[in-house]
Protein backbone atom coordinates (compact mmCIF):
# COMPACT_ATOMS: atom_id res chain seq x y z
CA UNK A 1 0.00 0.00 0.00
CA UNK A 2 3.03 2.30 0.55
CA UNK A 3 4.02 1.57 -3.08
CA UNK A 4 0.67 2.72 -4.38
CA UNK A 5 0.94 5.80 -2.14
CA UNK A 6 4.38 6.58 -3.63
CA UNK A 7 3.00 6.18 -7.10
CA UNK A 8 0.06 8.42 -6.34
CA UNK A 9 2.50 11.00 -4.96
CA UNK A 10 4.66 10.80 -8.10
CA UNK A 11 1.64 11.18 -10.34
CA UNK A 12 0.40 14.16 -8.36
CA UNK A 13 3.85 15.76 -8.51
CA UNK A 14 4.08 15.31 -12.30
CA UNK A 15 0.59 16.74 -12.65
CA UNK A 16 1.45 19.84 -10.63
CA UNK A 17 4.79 20.35 -12.39
CA UNK A 18 3.27 20.06 -15.84
CA UNK A 19 0.61 22.59 -14.93
CA UNK A 20 3.35 25.09 -14.19
CA UNK A 21 5.10 24.79 -17.55
CA UNK A 22 3.93 27.12 -20.30
CA UNK A 23 2.38 25.45 -23.33
CA UNK A 24 4.10 25.96 -26.67
CA UNK A 25 1.81 27.88 -29.00
CA UNK A 26 2.82 29.00 -32.50
CA UNK A 27 2.41 32.67 -33.44
CA UNK A 28 -0.27 33.09 -36.06
CA UNK A 29 1.01 34.00 -39.51
CA UNK A 30 4.63 33.04 -38.88
CA UNK A 31 5.82 30.01 -40.82
CA UNK A 32 9.22 29.36 -39.30
CA UNK A 33 11.14 30.72 -36.35
CA UNK A 34 14.92 30.59 -36.29
CA UNK A 35 16.83 31.73 -33.23
CA UNK A 36 20.37 33.06 -33.25
CA UNK A 37 22.18 32.40 -29.99
CA UNK A 38 25.68 32.02 -28.69
CA UNK A 39 26.04 31.63 -24.96
CA UNK A 40 28.88 34.14 -25.16
CA UNK A 41 28.40 37.88 -25.42
CA UNK A 42 29.95 40.01 -28.11
CA UNK A 43 30.55 37.34 -30.76
CA UNK A 44 28.35 39.09 -33.29
CA UNK A 45 24.86 37.66 -32.82
CA UNK A 46 23.02 40.88 -33.58
CA UNK A 47 25.37 41.86 -36.40
CA UNK A 48 24.95 38.43 -37.98
CA UNK A 49 21.20 38.27 -37.29
CA UNK A 50 20.65 41.57 -39.07
CA UNK A 51 22.79 40.59 -42.05
CA UNK A 52 21.31 37.10 -42.30
CA UNK A 53 17.76 38.48 -42.22
CA UNK A 54 18.70 40.86 -45.03
CA UNK A 55 20.49 38.12 -46.97
CA UNK A 56 17.44 35.85 -46.69
CA UNK A 57 15.24 38.62 -48.07
CA UNK A 58 17.74 39.48 -50.80
CA UNK A 59 18.16 35.85 -51.89
CA UNK A 60 14.42 35.41 -52.42
CA UNK A 61 12.34 38.53 -52.78
CA UNK A 62 9.10 36.59 -52.38
CA UNK A 63 9.95 35.79 -48.76
CA UNK A 64 8.81 38.01 -45.91
CA UNK A 65 11.33 38.18 -43.09
CA UNK A 66 10.93 39.53 -39.57
CA UNK A 67 13.56 40.25 -36.95
CA UNK A 68 12.92 40.12 -33.21
CA UNK A 69 15.51 41.52 -30.84
CA UNK A 70 15.04 39.52 -27.65
CA UNK A 71 17.96 41.17 -25.86
CA UNK A 72 16.04 43.37 -23.45
CA UNK A 73 19.14 44.56 -21.59
CA UNK A 74 21.27 45.52 -24.56
CA UNK A 75 19.09 45.88 -27.67
CA UNK A 76 21.37 46.49 -30.62
CA UNK A 77 18.93 45.97 -33.51
CA UNK A 78 17.47 49.50 -33.58
CA UNK A 79 20.90 51.03 -34.12
CA UNK A 80 21.95 48.49 -36.73
CA UNK A 81 18.72 48.72 -38.70
CA UNK A 82 18.63 52.52 -38.39
CA UNK A 83 15.21 52.43 -36.74
CA UNK A 84 13.93 54.66 -33.98
CA UNK A 85 10.71 55.53 -32.25
CA UNK A 86 7.77 53.98 -30.43
CA UNK A 87 5.69 51.41 -32.33
CA UNK A 88 2.15 52.36 -33.32
CA UNK A 89 -0.78 50.33 -32.12
CA UNK A 90 -3.22 48.60 -34.47
CA UNK A 91 -6.98 48.73 -33.84
CA UNK A 92 -6.59 45.30 -32.22
CA UNK A 93 -4.06 46.79 -29.76
CA UNK A 94 -1.07 44.99 -31.26
CA UNK A 95 2.26 46.75 -31.78
CA UNK A 96 3.15 47.42 -35.37
CA UNK A 97 6.72 46.34 -36.11
CA UNK A 98 9.05 49.02 -37.48
CA UNK A 99 10.26 48.32 -40.99
CA UNK A 100 13.47 49.08 -42.78
CA UNK A 101 15.11 47.51 -45.84
CA UNK A 102 11.95 45.38 -46.09
CA UNK A 103 12.44 43.67 -42.72
CA UNK A 104 9.82 43.95 -39.95
CA UNK A 105 11.61 44.57 -36.65
CA UNK A 106 10.64 44.60 -33.00
CA UNK A 107 12.93 45.34 -30.10
CA UNK A 108 12.92 46.48 -26.50
CA UNK A 109 14.94 49.37 -27.84
CA UNK A 110 11.76 50.82 -29.39
CA UNK A 111 9.97 50.77 -26.07
CA UNK A 112 12.51 52.40 -23.78
CA UNK A 113 14.66 55.50 -24.06
CA UNK A 114 18.07 54.91 -25.53
CA UNK A 115 19.89 55.76 -22.34
CA UNK A 116 17.50 54.06 -19.93
CA UNK A 117 18.75 50.74 -18.50
CA UNK A 118 16.31 47.91 -18.09
CA UNK A 119 17.04 46.81 -14.57
CA UNK A 120 14.63 43.93 -14.29
CA UNK A 121 14.64 40.58 -12.61
CA UNK A 122 13.84 37.47 -14.62
CA UNK A 123 10.11 37.44 -14.03
CA UNK A 124 9.55 40.84 -15.59
CA UNK A 125 11.79 39.95 -18.48
CA UNK A 126 9.68 36.88 -19.18
CA UNK A 127 6.53 38.90 -19.49
CA UNK A 128 8.27 41.49 -21.68
CA UNK A 129 9.51 38.80 -24.05
CA UNK A 130 6.01 37.34 -24.19
CA UNK A 131 4.70 40.75 -25.26
CA UNK A 132 7.44 41.22 -27.86
CA UNK A 133 6.44 37.85 -29.32
CA UNK A 134 2.68 37.86 -29.17
CA UNK A 135 1.51 41.44 -28.88
CA UNK A 136 3.05 42.33 -32.25
CA UNK A 137 1.20 42.52 -35.55
CA UNK A 138 3.75 40.48 -37.48
CA UNK A 139 1.40 39.79 -40.38
CA UNK A 140 2.50 36.89 -42.58
CA UNK A 141 6.16 36.01 -42.26
CA UNK A 142 8.07 33.19 -43.90
CA UNK A 143 10.87 33.56 -41.37
CA UNK A 144 11.12 35.20 -38.00
CA UNK A 145 14.74 35.56 -36.89
CA UNK A 146 15.09 35.96 -33.14
CA UNK A 147 18.29 37.57 -31.90
CA UNK A 148 18.89 36.17 -28.44
CA UNK A 149 20.82 37.84 -25.63
CA UNK A 150 24.01 36.23 -24.33
CA UNK A 151 23.74 33.58 -21.64
CA UNK A 152 21.57 30.57 -20.95
CA UNK A 153 18.82 31.90 -18.74
CA UNK A 154 15.36 33.33 -18.49
CA UNK A 155 14.98 34.73 -22.01
CA UNK A 156 16.24 31.62 -23.77
CA UNK A 157 14.03 29.42 -21.62
CA UNK A 158 10.97 31.63 -22.07
CA UNK A 159 11.29 31.77 -25.83
CA UNK A 160 11.95 28.03 -26.23
CA UNK A 161 9.07 27.07 -23.95
CA UNK A 162 6.64 29.56 -25.46
CA UNK A 163 6.80 28.99 -29.22
CA UNK A 164 7.79 26.15 -31.54
CA UNK A 165 11.24 26.86 -32.97
CA UNK A 166 12.32 25.46 -36.34
CA UNK A 167 15.95 25.60 -35.36
CA UNK A 168 18.73 27.40 -33.57
CA UNK A 169 21.95 28.73 -35.03
CA UNK A 170 24.86 29.17 -32.67
CA UNK A 171 27.43 31.83 -33.38
CA UNK A 172 30.89 31.84 -31.94
CA UNK A 173 34.31 33.30 -32.47
CA UNK A 174 37.19 30.81 -32.64
CA UNK A 175 38.31 31.85 -29.13
CA UNK A 176 38.43 29.24 -26.37
CA UNK A 177 36.22 31.08 -23.90
CA UNK A 178 33.62 31.75 -26.62
CA UNK A 179 33.60 28.09 -27.65
CA UNK A 180 33.09 27.05 -24.03
CA UNK A 181 29.93 29.12 -23.90
CA UNK A 182 28.82 28.04 -27.38
CA UNK A 183 28.98 24.48 -26.18
CA UNK A 184 26.80 25.39 -23.21
CA UNK A 185 24.40 27.11 -25.59
CA UNK A 186 24.14 23.94 -27.67
CA UNK A 187 23.56 21.92 -24.50
CA UNK A 188 20.82 24.30 -23.43
CA UNK A 189 18.95 23.88 -26.72
CA UNK A 190 19.27 20.13 -26.35
CA UNK A 191 17.67 20.38 -22.91
CA UNK A 192 14.68 22.31 -24.23
CA UNK A 193 14.38 20.13 -27.36
CA UNK A 194 15.19 22.79 -29.95
CA UNK A 195 17.10 21.42 -32.99
CA UNK A 196 20.47 23.09 -33.60
CA UNK A 197 20.87 23.79 -37.32
CA UNK A 198 24.58 24.44 -37.04
CA UNK A 199 27.36 26.78 -35.99
CA UNK A 200 28.60 29.99 -37.57
CA UNK A 201 32.22 31.01 -37.10
CA UNK A 202 32.46 34.78 -36.81
CA UNK A 203 35.51 37.05 -36.62
CA UNK A 204 37.52 34.18 -38.05
CA UNK A 205 40.40 36.11 -39.55
CA UNK A 206 41.54 39.70 -40.06
CA UNK A 207 43.30 40.90 -43.20
CA UNK A 208 45.43 44.01 -42.76
CA UNK A 209 44.09 46.55 -45.26
CA UNK A 210 47.62 47.79 -45.93
CA UNK A 211 49.79 44.70 -46.33
CA UNK A 212 47.10 42.01 -46.67
CA UNK A 213 48.74 39.95 -43.93
CA UNK A 214 46.17 37.68 -42.30
CA UNK A 215 46.00 37.49 -38.52
CA UNK A 216 43.77 35.12 -36.61
CA UNK A 217 43.11 37.57 -33.80
CA UNK A 218 40.68 35.39 -31.90
CA UNK A 219 42.23 32.06 -32.83
CA UNK A 220 41.71 29.80 -35.83
CA UNK A 221 39.24 27.07 -36.66
CA UNK A 222 38.04 26.54 -33.12
CA UNK A 223 34.43 26.54 -34.30
CA UNK A 224 35.08 23.86 -36.92
CA UNK A 225 36.59 21.63 -34.27
CA UNK A 226 33.70 22.21 -31.89
CA UNK A 227 31.23 21.47 -34.70
CA UNK A 228 33.00 18.19 -35.35
CA UNK A 229 32.85 17.25 -31.66
CA UNK A 230 29.17 18.08 -31.41
CA UNK A 231 28.29 16.53 -34.76
CA UNK A 232 27.02 19.81 -36.17
CA UNK A 233 27.52 21.59 -39.48
CA UNK A 234 29.46 24.80 -39.88
CA UNK A 235 27.01 26.99 -41.75
CA UNK A 236 29.46 29.76 -42.50
CA UNK A 237 32.74 31.45 -41.78
CA UNK A 238 32.69 35.24 -41.54
CA UNK A 239 35.90 37.25 -41.35
CA UNK A 240 36.61 40.36 -39.29
CA UNK A 241 36.16 43.28 -41.59
CA UNK A 242 36.13 46.93 -40.63
CA UNK A 243 33.24 47.41 -43.07
CA UNK A 244 30.93 45.17 -41.10
CA UNK A 245 31.34 47.18 -37.91
CA UNK A 246 31.31 50.56 -39.67
CA UNK A 247 28.10 49.84 -41.52
CA UNK A 248 26.36 48.49 -38.43
CA UNK A 249 27.33 51.59 -36.48
CA UNK A 250 25.84 53.77 -39.21
CA UNK A 251 22.70 51.69 -39.56
CA UNK A 252 23.36 50.45 -43.09
CA UNK A 253 24.25 46.77 -42.63
CA UNK A 254 26.91 45.49 -44.96
CA UNK A 255 24.56 43.19 -46.92
CA UNK A 256 22.72 46.31 -48.08
CA UNK A 257 25.56 48.79 -48.37
CA UNK A 258 28.32 46.61 -49.83
CA UNK A 259 26.49 43.74 -51.49
CA UNK A 260 29.49 42.77 -53.58
CA UNK A 261 31.97 42.38 -50.76
CA UNK A 262 33.53 39.05 -49.76
CA UNK A 263 32.11 39.23 -46.28
CA UNK A 264 28.63 39.50 -47.71
CA UNK A 265 29.01 36.48 -49.98
CA UNK A 266 29.92 34.50 -46.88
CA UNK A 267 26.84 35.76 -45.06
CA UNK A 268 24.73 34.66 -48.00
CA UNK A 269 26.32 31.22 -47.79
CA UNK A 270 25.45 31.02 -44.15
CA UNK A 271 21.86 32.06 -44.70
CA UNK A 272 21.47 29.59 -47.56
CA UNK A 273 22.73 26.73 -45.46
CA UNK A 274 20.56 27.73 -42.62
CA UNK A 275 17.15 27.69 -44.27
CA UNK A 276 15.26 24.99 -42.39
CA UNK A 277 13.33 22.50 -44.49
CA UNK A 278 9.73 23.60 -45.01
CA UNK A 279 7.22 21.96 -42.71
CA UNK A 280 3.86 20.73 -43.90
CA UNK B 1 19.48 36.39 19.81
CA UNK B 2 22.93 35.63 18.41
CA UNK B 3 23.98 37.88 15.55
CA UNK B 4 27.24 37.57 13.65
CA UNK B 5 29.07 40.86 14.18
CA UNK B 6 30.11 42.41 10.86
CA UNK B 7 33.83 42.19 11.75
CA UNK B 8 33.68 38.40 11.64
CA UNK B 9 32.17 38.15 8.14
CA UNK B 10 34.11 36.50 5.36
CA UNK B 11 34.63 39.85 3.68
CA UNK B 12 36.02 41.53 6.80
CA UNK B 13 39.62 41.04 5.64
CA UNK B 14 39.00 42.47 2.17
CA UNK B 15 40.19 46.05 1.95
CA UNK B 16 38.70 47.18 -1.35
CA UNK B 17 35.91 45.65 -3.45
CA UNK B 18 35.47 46.71 -7.05
CA UNK B 19 33.11 45.51 -9.76
CA UNK B 20 33.86 45.16 -13.45
CA UNK B 21 30.71 45.92 -15.43
CA UNK B 22 29.60 46.45 -18.97
CA UNK B 23 26.25 46.77 -20.59
CA UNK B 24 27.60 44.87 -23.58
CA UNK B 25 28.72 41.29 -23.88
CA UNK B 26 32.08 40.28 -25.26
CA UNK B 27 33.93 43.54 -24.60
CA UNK B 28 36.52 41.85 -22.43
CA UNK B 29 35.25 42.14 -18.85
CA UNK B 30 36.77 38.81 -17.79
CA UNK B 31 39.96 39.50 -19.71
CA UNK B 32 40.28 42.95 -18.13
CA UNK B 33 39.42 41.55 -14.66
CA UNK B 34 42.17 38.96 -15.10
CA UNK B 35 44.68 41.48 -16.45
CA UNK B 36 43.85 43.96 -13.70
CA UNK B 37 44.33 41.29 -11.03
CA UNK B 38 47.71 40.41 -12.54
CA UNK B 39 48.74 44.07 -12.70
CA UNK B 40 47.74 44.68 -9.10
CA UNK B 41 49.64 41.58 -8.05
CA UNK B 42 52.63 42.90 -9.98
CA UNK B 43 52.44 45.90 -7.64
CA UNK B 44 52.59 43.58 -4.64
CA UNK B 45 48.90 43.35 -3.78
CA UNK B 46 46.87 40.28 -2.79
CA UNK B 47 43.90 39.97 -5.09
CA UNK B 48 40.76 37.85 -5.27
CA UNK B 49 38.39 37.50 -8.22
CA UNK B 50 34.73 36.65 -7.71
CA UNK B 51 33.16 35.50 -10.97
CA UNK B 52 29.39 35.99 -10.77
CA UNK B 53 28.79 35.17 -14.42
CA UNK B 54 26.84 31.98 -13.82
CA UNK B 55 26.01 31.20 -17.45
CA UNK B 56 29.43 31.83 -18.94
CA UNK B 57 32.10 31.60 -16.24
CA UNK B 58 35.34 32.47 -18.00
CA UNK B 59 37.66 33.25 -15.08
CA UNK B 60 38.79 29.70 -14.16
CA UNK B 61 39.66 29.11 -17.79
CA UNK B 62 41.79 32.26 -18.05
CA UNK B 63 43.98 31.03 -15.20
CA UNK B 64 43.90 27.45 -16.47
CA UNK B 65 42.50 26.09 -13.21
CA UNK B 66 39.10 25.08 -14.55
CA UNK B 67 39.58 21.48 -13.36
CA UNK B 68 40.18 22.48 -9.74
CA UNK B 69 37.71 21.64 -7.03
CA UNK B 70 36.46 23.88 -4.27
CA UNK B 71 36.97 22.72 -0.70
CA UNK B 72 35.14 23.66 2.45
CA UNK B 73 36.54 24.95 5.69
CA UNK B 74 34.97 26.11 8.95
CA UNK B 75 34.06 29.54 7.64
CA UNK B 76 32.81 28.38 4.26
CA UNK B 77 34.25 27.76 0.81
CA UNK B 78 37.96 28.00 0.23
CA UNK B 79 38.75 30.00 -2.91
CA UNK B 80 40.98 28.43 -5.55
CA UNK B 81 44.56 29.77 -5.61
CA UNK B 82 46.15 30.13 -9.00
CA UNK B 83 49.72 29.45 -7.90
CA UNK B 84 52.04 28.66 -5.02
CA UNK B 85 52.31 32.24 -3.73
CA UNK B 86 48.56 32.31 -3.10
CA UNK B 87 48.59 35.92 -4.25
CA UNK B 88 45.55 35.49 -6.49
CA UNK B 89 42.46 33.56 -5.41
CA UNK B 90 39.31 32.83 -7.40
CA UNK B 91 35.72 31.79 -6.92
CA UNK B 92 33.43 30.89 -9.79
CA UNK B 93 30.55 28.59 -10.58
CA UNK B 94 32.97 27.07 -13.05
CA UNK B 95 34.59 25.16 -10.17
CA UNK B 96 31.28 23.78 -8.94
CA UNK B 97 30.18 22.17 -12.19
CA UNK B 98 30.61 18.44 -12.57
CA UNK B 99 31.83 18.78 -16.13
CA UNK B 100 33.21 22.03 -17.52
CA UNK B 101 30.73 21.85 -20.40
CA UNK B 102 27.68 21.64 -18.15
CA UNK B 103 25.22 24.39 -18.98
CA UNK B 104 23.72 26.38 -16.13
CA UNK B 105 20.22 27.07 -17.35
CA UNK B 106 18.68 28.75 -14.35
CA UNK B 107 16.02 31.33 -13.80
CA UNK B 108 16.57 34.38 -11.61
CA UNK B 109 15.70 33.17 -8.09
CA UNK B 110 18.18 30.29 -8.24
CA UNK B 111 20.90 32.60 -9.52
CA UNK B 112 20.19 35.06 -6.69
CA UNK B 113 20.56 32.34 -4.08
CA UNK B 114 23.95 31.29 -5.38
CA UNK B 115 25.23 34.84 -5.66
CA UNK B 116 24.25 35.52 -2.04
CA UNK B 117 26.26 32.44 -1.07
CA UNK B 118 29.23 33.54 -3.14
CA UNK B 119 29.27 36.87 -1.38
CA UNK B 120 28.78 35.58 2.15
CA UNK B 121 30.30 32.11 2.23
CA UNK B 122 33.70 32.32 0.56
CA UNK B 123 36.57 32.47 3.05
CA UNK B 124 38.69 35.08 1.25
CA UNK B 125 40.94 35.82 4.21
CA UNK B 126 43.00 38.99 3.88
CA UNK B 127 42.88 40.63 0.47
CA UNK B 128 43.90 44.07 -0.76
CA UNK B 129 41.41 43.91 -3.63
CA UNK B 130 38.40 41.79 -4.51
CA UNK B 131 37.49 42.14 -8.18
CA UNK B 132 33.94 41.08 -9.02
CA UNK B 133 33.57 40.01 -12.66
CA UNK B 134 29.97 40.22 -13.91
CA UNK B 135 28.00 38.99 -16.92
CA UNK B 136 26.75 41.53 -19.46
CA UNK B 137 23.56 43.50 -18.85
CA UNK B 138 21.64 44.81 -15.87
CA UNK B 139 19.73 41.76 -14.68
CA UNK B 140 19.28 39.42 -11.75
CA UNK B 141 22.98 38.80 -11.28
CA UNK B 142 23.74 42.52 -11.13
CA UNK B 143 20.87 43.48 -8.86
CA UNK B 144 21.66 40.62 -6.48
CA UNK B 145 25.39 41.27 -6.49
CA UNK B 146 25.04 44.98 -5.76
CA UNK B 147 22.48 44.29 -3.02
CA UNK B 148 24.58 41.59 -1.41
CA UNK B 149 27.75 43.71 -1.53
CA UNK B 150 26.14 46.93 -0.29
CA UNK B 151 26.91 46.39 3.43
CA UNK B 152 30.60 45.98 2.53
CA UNK B 153 30.76 49.32 0.69
CA UNK B 154 32.46 48.52 -2.64
CA UNK B 155 34.75 51.34 -3.79
CA UNK B 156 33.01 51.38 -7.15
CA UNK B 157 32.78 49.96 -10.65
CA UNK B 158 34.97 49.94 -13.73
CA UNK B 159 32.97 49.96 -16.93
CA UNK B 160 34.47 48.21 -19.94
CA UNK B 161 33.45 49.01 -23.48
CA UNK B 162 34.72 48.56 -26.99
CA UNK B 163 34.81 51.76 -29.01
CA UNK B 164 31.92 50.96 -31.35
CA UNK B 165 28.50 52.56 -31.16
CA UNK B 166 26.47 49.51 -30.10
CA UNK B 167 28.79 48.90 -27.16
CA UNK B 168 28.90 52.50 -26.07
CA UNK B 169 25.09 52.59 -26.16
CA UNK B 170 24.85 49.66 -23.78
CA UNK B 171 27.48 51.09 -21.46
CA UNK B 172 25.58 54.36 -21.21
CA UNK B 173 22.73 52.34 -19.78
CA UNK B 174 25.08 50.64 -17.37
CA UNK B 175 26.22 54.09 -16.16
CA UNK B 176 22.60 54.90 -15.34
CA UNK B 177 22.35 51.59 -13.48
CA UNK B 178 25.33 52.60 -11.35
CA UNK B 179 23.78 55.97 -10.59
CA UNK B 180 20.45 54.40 -9.66
CA UNK B 181 22.02 51.84 -7.36
CA UNK B 182 24.45 54.31 -5.79
CA UNK B 183 27.55 52.53 -7.09
CA UNK B 184 30.41 54.99 -7.69
CA UNK B 185 31.98 54.78 -11.16
CA UNK B 186 35.77 54.52 -10.97
CA UNK B 187 36.05 55.02 -14.70
CA UNK B 188 35.67 53.67 -18.22
CA UNK B 189 38.11 51.39 -20.03
CA UNK B 190 38.08 51.35 -23.83
CA UNK B 191 39.08 47.80 -24.78
CA UNK B 192 39.98 46.32 -28.19
CA UNK B 193 40.93 49.86 -29.12
CA UNK B 194 42.99 49.45 -32.26
CA UNK B 195 44.76 46.50 -33.79
CA UNK B 196 48.39 46.72 -34.83
CA UNK B 197 49.22 44.39 -37.70
CA UNK B 198 52.14 42.25 -36.52
CA UNK B 199 53.49 42.24 -40.05
CA UNK B 200 53.51 45.86 -41.13
CA UNK B 201 52.56 47.70 -37.91
CA UNK B 202 49.61 49.42 -39.57
CA UNK B 203 47.02 50.21 -36.94
CA UNK B 204 43.44 49.42 -37.95
CA UNK B 205 40.53 50.44 -35.78
CA UNK B 206 38.50 47.30 -36.32
CA UNK B 207 36.00 48.18 -33.62
CA UNK B 208 36.35 51.94 -34.14
CA UNK B 209 38.18 54.26 -31.74
CA UNK B 210 37.44 56.90 -29.18
CA UNK B 211 33.89 55.87 -28.30
CA UNK B 212 34.80 55.00 -24.72
CA UNK B 213 36.76 58.20 -24.20
CA UNK B 214 33.92 60.32 -25.57
CA UNK B 215 31.42 58.55 -23.33
CA UNK B 216 33.60 59.21 -20.27
CA UNK B 217 33.79 62.90 -21.16
CA UNK B 218 30.04 63.09 -21.81
CA UNK B 219 29.14 61.30 -18.59
CA UNK B 220 31.69 63.13 -16.48
CA UNK B 221 33.48 60.00 -15.29
CA UNK B 222 37.25 59.32 -15.40
CA UNK B 223 38.63 57.75 -18.54
CA UNK B 224 41.05 55.06 -17.41
CA UNK B 225 42.62 54.32 -20.78
CA UNK B 226 42.62 52.44 -24.08
CA UNK B 227 43.65 48.80 -24.25
CA UNK B 228 44.67 47.54 -27.71
CA UNK B 229 43.63 44.25 -29.33
CA UNK B 230 46.43 41.81 -28.78
CA UNK B 231 46.14 38.55 -30.75
CA UNK B 232 48.95 37.13 -28.65
CA UNK B 233 46.63 37.07 -25.66
CA UNK B 234 44.00 34.77 -27.11
CA UNK B 235 46.66 32.76 -28.89
CA UNK B 236 48.45 32.09 -25.64
CA UNK B 237 45.22 30.80 -24.13
CA UNK B 238 44.53 28.63 -27.19
CA UNK B 239 47.96 27.11 -27.14
CA UNK B 240 47.78 26.45 -23.42
CA UNK B 241 50.64 28.78 -22.69
CA UNK B 242 50.73 30.49 -19.34
CA UNK B 243 48.82 33.74 -19.64
CA UNK B 244 50.29 34.85 -16.33
CA UNK B 245 53.81 34.62 -17.73
CA UNK B 246 52.93 35.92 -21.20
CA UNK B 247 50.96 38.93 -20.07
CA UNK B 248 53.85 41.21 -19.03
CA UNK B 249 55.25 40.93 -22.57
CA UNK B 250 51.98 41.78 -24.31
CA UNK B 251 51.18 45.13 -25.87
CA UNK B 252 48.18 45.41 -23.55
CA UNK B 253 50.36 45.35 -20.42
CA UNK B 254 51.38 49.03 -20.27
CA UNK B 255 47.76 50.12 -20.62
CA UNK B 256 46.67 47.77 -17.83
CA UNK B 257 49.54 48.83 -15.60
CA UNK B 258 48.36 52.43 -16.05
CA UNK B 259 44.77 51.49 -15.17
CA UNK B 260 45.94 49.57 -12.10
CA UNK B 261 48.03 52.57 -11.02
CA UNK B 262 45.01 54.86 -11.20
CA UNK B 263 43.06 52.43 -9.02
CA UNK B 264 45.92 52.25 -6.52
CA UNK B 265 46.22 56.05 -6.45
CA UNK B 266 42.48 56.37 -5.92
CA UNK B 267 42.42 53.90 -3.03
CA UNK B 268 45.50 55.27 -1.29
CA UNK B 269 43.91 58.74 -1.44
CA UNK B 270 40.82 57.33 0.25
CA UNK B 271 42.67 55.75 3.13
CA UNK B 272 44.93 58.75 3.80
Amino acid sequence: SSDSRDEALRDKRTQIQSRGLPKQKPIEGIKQVVVLASGKGGVGKSTTAVNIALALAANDSTKEVGLLDADVYGPSIPKMMNLKGNPELTPKNLMRPLKNYGIACMSMGFLVEETAPVVWRGLMVMSAVEKLLRQVDWGHLDYLIIDMPPGTGDVQLSVSQNIPIAGAVIISTPQDVALLDARKGAEMFRKVHVPVLGLVQNMSVFQCPKCKHETHIFGADGVRELAKTLGLDVLGDIPLHVNIRETCDSGQPVVISHPQSDAVSLVHCASDNKKPSPRS
Amino acid sequence: LFLFPAERSNLAGVRHILLVLSGKGGVGKSTISTELALSLRHSGKKVGILDVDLCGPSIPHMFRVQDNDVHQCDSGWVPVFVDQDKSISLMSIGFLLEKPDDAVVWRGPKKNALIKQFVADVAWGDLDFLIVDTPPGTSDEHISTVEALRPYKPIGAILVTTPQAVSVGDVRRELTFCKKTGLPVLGIVENMSGFVCPHCSECTNIFSKGGGEELAKYAGVPFLGCVPLDPQLSQSLEEGRDFIQEFPKSSAFPALAHIAQQILDGTSQQSS
